[in-house]
């Protein structure tokens, strides 16, 4: 996958080589499947991606992956109560997805071992360029997950989780969704798991998004992986003609996290919207990395990530916006800040916009910040202590993020989470 | 209540002494005002009594009831009953009013051992309040101070002051952006909380406010010093002659 081959493989690429040639006669798949899972596997033998490679500088997956757990059938996990209430759940255990779920007016979930096995999911376990490590892992291990087709015009009543959850071990899960034409969604991707004493689990999870002409989906990824685990993940999504995108990413877990955005327009009128929090404490190493596609003329995206970095944490952001020649009348815009909280903290981040057409409006912008010195002494002045004061200041930051989101059990559910995560990390 | 013995304060930064030996005792009920020209001192006094960190003190000593409070950091300043209504109120974008007024109402009452307010009760005193002050429930639940105009700040600044009920309040240029009405409506909301056992310093460029807020005692700050006290015919006098004739006697 990369011009660097290594000669000496690391121990965690001899791990994953061993496990393929031990999985595959348990692995589902038509022919088509499977050839793609060799193509696959052969590009993870050529060396997982350096900081050589351009898009994986900031995270040298070679380097900070140090070891790969084996699979564990019998690792216990259940299903979580849902981030919103009353969502349908459909849940992913141990990479294994549920024969029952619920019924949703509208929409068809089927089990994707069903789809691997039919092979009618094979064109889309094809990596998106050369340097896919996560699509390359996944396409040779994916097991399972969900797809889920949501019929044309449908509102849907209630939310539907998905949630990929495991206790150590490995999982490799794909999650599909197609939206149709004038349909409105909300879906949250649930990432977690319980942590286990024989070491993190390592988790590569696929989602790949269609939304129809005219639909809307709020798609939001809850990451609260424990901080042992390694979390590979990518969202890939297409928006229709005057279709509406808002994904919201939450990480706020793991030990070591790439989250990668795939989007790209493919109908005039799309409106994308990425908003994103991290929350990065301890040792965790935790990559957002997007690249948007306006393919088609008159869309517009807008992206906004923020950062709070406690303890050793190390975060990264990198956002590629492309603008194709024939996109005119694009319109988007990116920020990125950060709020830096411990001296040994760090966080990097690169926008990249790369413009082909001559009529757009595209821009970028980056901030670190400490926190405000005169909000403190307001805050205090009132008679609120200072780590109270701080706290607040702290979430104020990120939860501007979320209000914007006006949905009012959106905002309540999403702030509840991140109360969570200040009690325990605060 | 208030007793500031020969303050002495410079700007930590870069070391300007902006308090000079400033000497002021303000009793409990007592409704003191402080006057002066810019530069004199007055704003930095204010954010001293609060304690703010960009001031240090380097002689002289502030007693609140009768105890230094030098040693203590905002917080427990306000936790101890010293309010101090911004000039400037800062807007704190992500915190809602509301939620930053349950908190600072509570915090203050953990700090004095109190139960946390129940929420019914919570929302009757701010509805009260909010409404005695003439101002809209809906401004509260906006992010604190963003998008307020200069005068919905100074009425949420009095807005706070009333419901965390401090013994020792600190009003710097309350005055200051405010139209007629709205100066009449802070001036009621201040003269309500006039009581025996709370004083009120008044910090103010101009007599307008004193009308409304009758004071007890008045003071001229310049250069860090206060170089003329008396009673409310001192800030009628200055309103005629201007500070000029003031400073000149001192000098």
């Amino acid at each position: 996958m990369n011009m660097h081959a290594q000669p000496q493989r690391t121990l965690a690429e001899t791990a994953l080589i061993d496990a393929f040639g031990e999985r595959l006669s348990l692995l589902p798949g038509d022919g088509a499947v499977m050839v793609k899972r060799d193509d696959a596997i052969e590009s993870i033998k050529h060396g997982l991606p350096t900081r050589r490679v351009e898009s994986w500088h900031y995270t040298d997956l070679r380097r900070l992956l140090t070891s790969v757990p084996a699979f564990e059938a019998d690792a216990i996990a259940k299903a979580l109560e849902p981030v919103l209430d009353g969502s349908a759940v459909l849940p992913v255990l141990n990479g294994v997805s549920s024969a029952k779920v619920p019924e949703i007016e509208g929409v068809t979930v089927q089990r994707l071992s069903e789809k691997l096995t039919d092979g009618s999911v094979a064109p889309g376990l094809d990596r998106y360029g050369a340097d896919d490590a996560i699509g390359a892992l996944n396409t040779a291990f994916v097991a399972d997950g969900y797809f889920v087709d949501i019929a044309d015009r449908t509102e849907l009543e209630r939310p539907i989780e998905l949630q990929n959850l495991q206790a150590g071990g490995q999982a490799h899960v794909r999650l599909l969704a197609r939206v149709g034409a004038g349909a409105k969604a909300i879906i949250v991707e649930r990432q977690a798991g319980a942590a286990n004493e024989d070491g993190g689990a390592l988790v590569s999870s696929v989602s790949q998004l269609v939304v129809g002409d005219g639909a809307e989906v709020t798609w939001l990824i809850v990451q609260e992986q424990p901080d042992t685990a390694t979390h590979l993940a990518q969202f890939k999504a297409h928006i229709g003609k005057d279709a509406k995108l808002t994904l919201f990413v939450m990480n706020a877990g793991g030990k070591l996290v790439r989250q990668e955005v795939v989007v790209r327009t493919t109908g005039e009128g799309a409106d994308f919207k990425l908003r994103g929090i991290n929350l990065l404490a301890g040792d965790t190493h935790t990559d957002t990395t997007m690249v948007l596609d306006h393919a088609v003329p008159h869309t517009a995206s807008t992206e906004v990530i923020r950062n709070v970095v406690t303890g050793k944490a190390r975060g990264v952001f990198q956002g590629r916006i492309n603008v194709h020649q024939y996109a005119q009348k694009t319109n988007a815009k990116m920020a990125c800040n950060t709020l830096l909280l411990s001296d040994e903290g760090e966080f990097s981040t690169k926008p990249e916009l790369e413009i082909f057409a001559d009529d757009v409006v595209c821009g970028h912008g980056a901030t670190v910040t400490e926190i405000d010195h005169n909000h403190l002494f307001y805050l205090m002045a009132r008679g609120i202590d200072e780590k109270a004061a701080r706290g607040l200041l702290v979430k104020a930051f990120v939860a501007e993020v979320i209000e914007e989101l006006d949905d009012e059990a959106l905002v309540d559910a999403l702030e509840a989470r991140l109360d969570g995560w200040f009690l325990t990390h605060g | 209540m208030l007793e500031i013995k020969n303050l002495h304060a410079r700007i930590v930064e870069d070391g300007t002494e902006i308090i000079r030996g400033l000497n002021l005792t303000v009793k409990a009920g007592e409704v003191a005002a402080i006057m002066g020209p810019n530069g004199s001192g007055k704003s930095t006094l204010s954010y001293i009594l609060a304690g703010r960190e960009d001031y240090e003190v380097t002689e002289g000593d502030i007693l609140y009831n009768g105890q230094s409070i030098l040693e203590m950091d905002p917080a427990e300043r306000a936790t101890a009953g010293i309010f101090l209504a911004f000039q400037y109120p800062m807007e704190i974008p992500g915190v809602a009013t509301m939620e930053f007024l349950k908190v600072a109402m509570n915090e203050q009452r953990k700090a004095r051992g109190e139960e946390p307010l129940k929420v019914p009760e919570f929302l009757k005193r701010v509805k009260e309040a909010a409404a005695s002050l003439n101002m809209d429930m809906n401004m509260l639940k906006r992010p604190l101070n963003v998008g307020f105009s200069g005068g919905e700040k100074k009425r949420a600044e009095i807005l706070q002051m009333k419901l965390l009920e401090p013994k020792l309040c600190v009003l710097d240029e309350t005055d200051s952006g405010l139209d007629i009405d709205a100066l009449k409506i802070v001036a009621d909301g201040v003269n309500a909380l006039r009581s025996p056992e709370r004083a009120i310093v008044v910090i103010t460029h101009y007599q307008r406010l004193l009308e409304h807020i009758v004071p007890d005692s008045v003071h001229v700050l310049y250069k860090g010093q206060v170089i003329k006290s008396g009673d409310k015919s001192l800030a009628l006098d200055l309103e005629t002659n201007g500070y000029a004739g003031v400073i000149g006697q001192a000098a």
